[in-house]
């Protein structure tokens, strides 16, 4: 578990029980909710008045218990495009996490199952992972979209498929290569070949792991 | 009728019974509806006359309640009250309702009708088929008593003066009377006749329940829709939340134990319980994925799409939103379409494809399998076929041996403008 730093968390969640569970896992971890909310204006004016860190939110929310905590994130994203937000969804929908990243320029983006915060090592490395301008999807999702073979991602291997999912997920090359279990340099031959495949010409490295996954994303 | 048994049975008692209050309750209603409507009429300068007129254009109602039960004395066939039960209770949802009927305005015509004319003529053909035989069987009687056994007049017509003459009348009364029967039941029989076509046509009626039948079935739909969104919101909101806080409560603990018995129970509990958040999860998106509602059938066919074990392309362009039932029946078939076709189609590829216009949605889901898929096989396409038709959907499939497979289905339904 990272414990690098610690973070200003605004949390926007409507169950109590689950909000306050979240205040006590991430004080755990070493991270400070500064705010923590239970409908989408609220959010709102809490990231105006907080600027944390990291926004931290659910999808469902009153009043209308749709998707209000989502549009509020995007909200957030279209005011501030680099304030970092992780979603979380008691569903995995593409549809959700493509709206989620089309906002702002898909960095410092994560939709993650509710579900998996109970891995308490692995949600608190994707929030730490989205608060330094990673994207984090889902593997559930990157599961569902694997299945797809669809332009442009029929270009890639199977091989190269499974890295792009892993990157998708918010894993580094190191963490990539351990669980793959081969060197972190045929890591990076492959994301180099993936690159390359999808047409994304060299520039800012991470930049381009991002539209990676956004061009996986929305295949 | 035919036949002399007529005469002996209660059937002509029945007739003249049924002219007889005929002609009272026409009386009547001619009463208490002029009177109403006068009433009504003169008080609305002041306003309070306009109940009045309202109730004079309801009469009918009670009249046609009156005929239909006075029906019963010479017509076996049942008279069914054509009038739907108001859809909320209080008297303005009734009233409103029945303004609304066309059979409280045909009532209301067959009232004035019946007040106006028609109870006359049962009184005159009563009295006349009556008065007239009763009164010449009565002759020998009346010559014994008010003619003091001289002379009496029969029917103010005839003056029988002897005893033989006044005989022969009563036996003719008697001749007269039994024809007068026949009269009776004929005219009876044709009265009720025209009352039925006037206030209980069968045939109206069994229109009337059509209607009623196919907006009870909608209803039936959408309570169903309407059950199946609640379930999955109760679920969503209690149990799910508590299983999430019950796994993240597992997690922090494994945190803090140390590696040992305890810790691997521990681990395996945690495990358990998010296992079982998962199939809670699926469980939920089975009963009304979250997607349908919020994002629409588009939206909602395209993750099913992405679900499915075998690649499928979407195209489906719909602007706005459709009806929930809509939704949710087409969604639902596109998911047991996808599912047949992952299962027996042995394709590898499918494609779902759809639009609106003129009024229906149209959905056309076609793989590259093999065929051969039978409608009346399983009980898949049974089901499917009644969730559609329950929508006054139509439902066809094209399977020839060697495929390719195709499933149409439509709905007439019109865009609403729900935004998502």
């Amino acid at each position: 578990m990272r414990t690098d730093r610690s973070l200003r968390v605004v949390l926007a969640e409507d169950s109590v029980l689950l909000r306050e569970g979240l205040i006590g896992l991430l004080g755990r971890c070493g991270h400070d909710v500064v705010a923590a909310v239970g409908d989408a204006p609220a959010l709102l004016a809490a990231v105006e008045e907080h600027a944390p860190d990291i926004v931290l939110t659910d999808v469902r929310m009153p009043p209308g218990f749709q998707d209000e905590g989502l549009h509020a994130a995007v909200r957030l994203r279209g005011k501030r495009p680099t304030l970092p937000v992780l979603v979380l969804s008691q569903y995995v929908q593409r549809t959700y996490a493509s709206e989620l990243l089309d906002s702002g320029d898909g960095t410092g983006v994560g939709y993650l199952l509710k579900d998996r915060v109970g891995q308490v090592a692995d949600f608190v490395d994707a929030l730490c992972e989205v608060a330094d301008g990673g994207t984090v999807v889902d593997p559930e999702v990157v599961r569902l979209l694997l299945r797809r073979h669809r332009d442009p991602l029929e270009r890639l291997t199977a091989r190269e498929r499974e890295v792009l999912g892993l990157i998708a997920e918010g894993k580094s090359n190191g963490a990539i290569a351990r669980q793959l279990v081969v060197s972190e340099a045929a890591v990076g031959k492959h994301i180099s070949s993936i690159l390359s495949k999808l047409d994304l010409p060299p520039a800012d490295e991470t930049h381009r792991r991002v539209l990676a996954v956004l061009a996986y994303l929305r295949a | 009728m035919s036949g002399p048994g007529f005469l002996l049975s209660s059937w002509p008692w029945r007739s003249a019974g049924y002219l007889l209050t005929g002609a009272v309750t026409g009386a009547v209603a001619l009463v208490v509806i002029a009177a109403t409507a006068a009433a009504g009429v003169v008080l609305a300068i002041v306003l309070v006359g306009l109940p009045l007129l309202v109730l004079a254009a309801l009469a009918g109602i009670p009249v046609a309640w009156v005929e239909r039960h006075r029906m019963r004395l010479i017509d076996v066939g049942p008279a069914v009250d054509q009038h739907r039960a108001p859809s909320a209770p209080g008297l303005w949802a009734w009233l409103t309702c029945r303004m609304r009927e066309q059979a409280t305005w045909r009532e209301l015509g067959h009232a004035l009708l019946f007040a106006v004319l028609l109870w006359p003529v049962d009184a005159l053909v009563v009295a006349v088929a009556l008065l007239a035989p009763l009164s010449m069987v009565a002759t020998p009687l009346l010559m014994r008593t008010v003619g003091g056994g001289e002379e009496v007049k029969v029917l103010k017509l005839w003056t029988v003066t002897t005893w033989p003459a006044a005989f022969a009348m009563a036996v003719l009364g008697v001749v007269l009377l039994g024809l007068c029967g026949y009269v009776l039941g004929v005219v009876a029989g044709a009265r009720a006749a025209l009352t039925r076509v006037l206030i209980a046509s069968r045939e109206a009626d069994l229109g009337t329940r059509v209607v009623e039948l196919t907006r009870s079935r909608l209803r039936l739909v959408d309570a169903f829709e309407a059950e199946r969104r609640r379930i999955e919101r109760d679920l969503h909101d209690g149990a799910q939340q508590r299983l999430v806080v019950l796994t993240m409560t597992l997690g922090l603990a494994r945190l803090d134990v140390p590696p040992g018995p305890v810790a691997d129970q521990l681990a395996k509990a945690h495990e358990e319980a998010e296992t079982a958040l998962e199939e809670l999860r699926e469980l939920i998106h089975g009963i009304h994925p979250k997607v349908l509602s919020d994002h629409g059938l588009p939206a909602a066919v395209a993750d099913a799409a992405d679900r499915s074990a075998i690649p499928v392309d979407v195209e489906l362009a719909l602007p706005g939103r459709l009806p929930q039932a809509v939704e949710a029946a087409a969604y639902f078939v596109v998911c047991e379409a996808l599912t047949n076709i992952a299962r027996h189609s042995g394709a590898s590829r499918a494609e779902v494809s759809g639009s609106h216009r003129d009024g229906r949605l149209f959905l056309h889901v076609r793989d590259n399998g093999r065929g051969g898929a039978d409608a009346a096989a399983g009980t898949g396409l049974t089901g499917l076929a009644d969730r559609v038709s329950a929508l006054n959907g139509r439902i066809a499939l094209s399977s020839p041996p060697g495929g390719p497979t195709l499933l149409r289905v439509e709905f007439p339904c019109v865009r609403t403008d729900r935004s998502a």
